[in-house]
């Protein structure tokens, strides 16, 4: 899946997360993440996020997570709602996501 | 001047070693000025007060923090002592909260070289967890502060207390004037206990104020001062009245274990801390002893206005005021003949001749983290900064018949129940039950209280289950990775060192 447009899903709020992701300038995958919990789930989160994107197949793009303690559950449907704006995507094959 | 009797007196050998009678006003010359009798403790300027307090470098001043977060004392005491140049301080104020962070300028030039408090928050509290003081704080319990101070290890040498209103002896209470914080029971204890006390006033009223929450006999110097803190400031931070569903979820859970726990009989008496859910816990008890046609004898520690509520209801007795945490409590204490304004001494030093938590029943706590084995942490967020406050939990946690603490399983990401806590504050030994959203699990200390919530249907799981559930919901949290460096010493109420905080690692 291919990031197109500048894109965003998820809020501010307490145990959410906000995602944003972009097309990439120099066809490169950029992932930047600011966490709450980074000293104690970086890592975890990072597994996450990376583990998202190769189900999306996502390979390229700037993506930026500014979490504020969501579950893994909740950041993965924040990332899949914002590669699926920003790819415009229309026809997904959902069993891959789950 | 009596000459006839002094020549006589000079001839006795038998009190050659005692002074000699030289008039009525010789230890008391302002009795001879009809103005300055009454006036000698009135100092025109916060200045003034603190040169005729004998202040020099290396000494300690103290604080009460009965306004919590709208406190406008301390961060204006220590600047003005920064002005004048004073070195070294000890600062010793009952505890510290986000609105001290100026303070932080304060420590970087030297003008505070040691903290004594019972907790700290916000920009202050994360500068010292990451290594700004060369000497660590120590961090006391309500009650255990009072102890540092008998034992001689804590020496206040002048104690500024801000009050409402005082008189020009320096008589003072919270619940008059305009800024009322209600009880001053962190304040009575250091009028009772520093060498100089320094009363700030908003107002200073006539002559003679009452009640004395701080007595004339321990007031040196009168000051006043525009204002000492914001009473709407109080119930900002720990204290506040919640609407959130699991919130509310644990509260009822709470009032269910106080129910069926073994002590919900006519006369008893509890204590409810200053979380959401434990303050919330108290809103379901109404019916519950209206049910079973009980009342309570009294409550205990900082008041808030759900105590207040049931307190006029008549469900509460008596009410024992140490803080007052909100606006109804601090009307409460003003109004109601039953509700009493207590020292922090009487509350819960365990070196005290009777405090009032060795007759508690059942006393709600929070927690920021407990372990497998009901250790407590108050102070330490799970990232190693220090962002909370021992104040009566240790105490209340040893003298009370039950201990239940009360707490969401997670907090975001962030698991409550863990295996280990980054910071004791509360042994195990002394928590009884511990209630989340996702069930109680009873300390096998106390097998008696199992049985019976059980037996009254409670969601009644183990300690070991609950971290299990946990940690499925957040995942296995990396370990924090600390300095060598102390930057805290976490004292017991009994005053031995039970915990250290490291600097965390940037």
């Amino acid at each position: 899946m291919k990031i197109v447009k500048e894109a965003l899903a998820g809020t501010l709020e307490s145990s959410d997360l906000m995602v944003k992701v972009a097309p990439a300038s120099d066809g490169t995958l950029d992932i930047v993440i600011n966490s709450e919990v980074i000293r104690q789930f970086g890592a975890q989160i990072e597994k996450v996020v990376r583990d998202t994107l190769g189900k999306l197949d996502v390979t390229e793009g700037l993506v930026v997570i500014e979490d504020k303690g969501a579950l893994d559950c909740a950041i993965c449907a924040r990332l899949q709602t914002a590669v699926l704006r920003g790819a415009e995507c229309q026809d997904l094959d959902w069993s891959v996501l789950s | 001047m009596n000459h006839f009797a002094n020549s006589r007196l000079d001839q006795e050998p038998a009190i050659a070693h005692l002074e000699k009678f030289q008039g009525y006003a010789e230890h008391t010359p302002y009795l001879k000025d009809t103005e300055l009798k009454h006036s000698r403790k009135i100092c025109q300027s916060l200045e003034d007060a603190i040169r005729a307090s004998g202040l020099k470098d290396g000494m300690t001043v103290s604080f009460h923090h009965a306004f919590r977060e709208g406190d406008k004392t301390i961060n204006h005491v220590m600047d003005t002592l920064a002005h004048m140049g004073f070195k070294d301080l000890t600062l010793a104020s009952s505890s510290l909260l986000s609105c001290n962070a100026p303070l932080i300028d304060h420590i970087r030039n030297g003008v505070i070289r040691r903290i004594y408090t019972s907790g700290m928050r916000g920009k202050l509290a994360e500068a010292i967890s990451h290594g700004l003081m060369a000497e660590p704080i120590n961090i006391h319990s309500h009650g255990g502060r009072v102890k540092l101070i008998d034992s001689g290890e804590l020496h206040l040498d002048v104690a500024f207390l801000g009050v409402s209103t005082a008189d020009e002896f320096g008589n003072a209470n919270g619940i008059s004037g305009r800024s009322r914080c209600g009880a001053l029971g962190y304040a009575k204890v250091d009028a009772a206990r520093a060498d100089k006390v320094v009363v700030l006033t908003e107002e200073i009223v006539p002559y003679p104020n009452a009640p004395a929450s701080i007595a004339q006999d321990d007031v040196d110097f009168v000051v006043k001062v525009d204002q000492v803190g914001d009473p709407s400031k109080i119930s900002v931070g720990a204290a506040r009245v919640t609407s959130n569903p699991r919130e509310l979820l644990i509260a009822r859970l709470a009032a269910d274990v106080i129910e069926h726990a073994g002590y919900f009989e006519q006369g008893f008496s509890l204590q409810t801390g200053t979380g959401a859910s434990s303050t919330a816990a108290t809103r379901f008890l109404e019916t519950r002893m209206r049910k079973k046609d009980i009342t309570a004898a009294f409550a205990l520690g900082g008041i808030t206005g759900s105590i207040v509520e049931l307190h006029k209801k008549g469900l509460i007795e008596k009410l024992y005021d140490t803080q007052s945490f909100d606006a109804d409590s601090a009307e409460s204490l003003r109004t109601s003949p039953n509700h009493y304004e207590i020292s922090t001494n009487a509350y819960a030093n365990p070196g005290s001749k009777g405090a009032y938590c060795d007759h508690m029943d059942m006393v709600i706590l929070s927690a920021l983290e407990i372990d497998l084995d009901f250790n407590v942490n108050v102070i330490t967020g799970s990232d190693g900064v220090m962002r909370g406050a021992s104040g009566g939990h240790s105490d209340v946690a040893a003298a009370a018949n039950l201990s239940i603490v009360v707490g969401p399983l997670i907090r975001s990401r962030i698991p409550t129940v863990v295996r280990n806590v980054t910071t004791v504050v509360t042994p195990g030994e002394c928590v009884g039950v511990l209630v989340t959203d996702h069930g109680i699990a009873v300390n096998p200390n106390r097998p008696e209280i199992a049985e019976r919530l059980t037996a009254a249907g409670l969601p009644v799981t183990t300690i070991e289950d609950l971290y299990r559930r946990a940690i499925s919901l957040t995942g296995e949290p990396q370990a924090i990775e600390f300095l060598d460096k102390v930057v805290g010493i976490v004292r017991y109420r009994d005053g031995s060192v039970i915990d250290v905080v490291h600097q965390v690692k940037d």
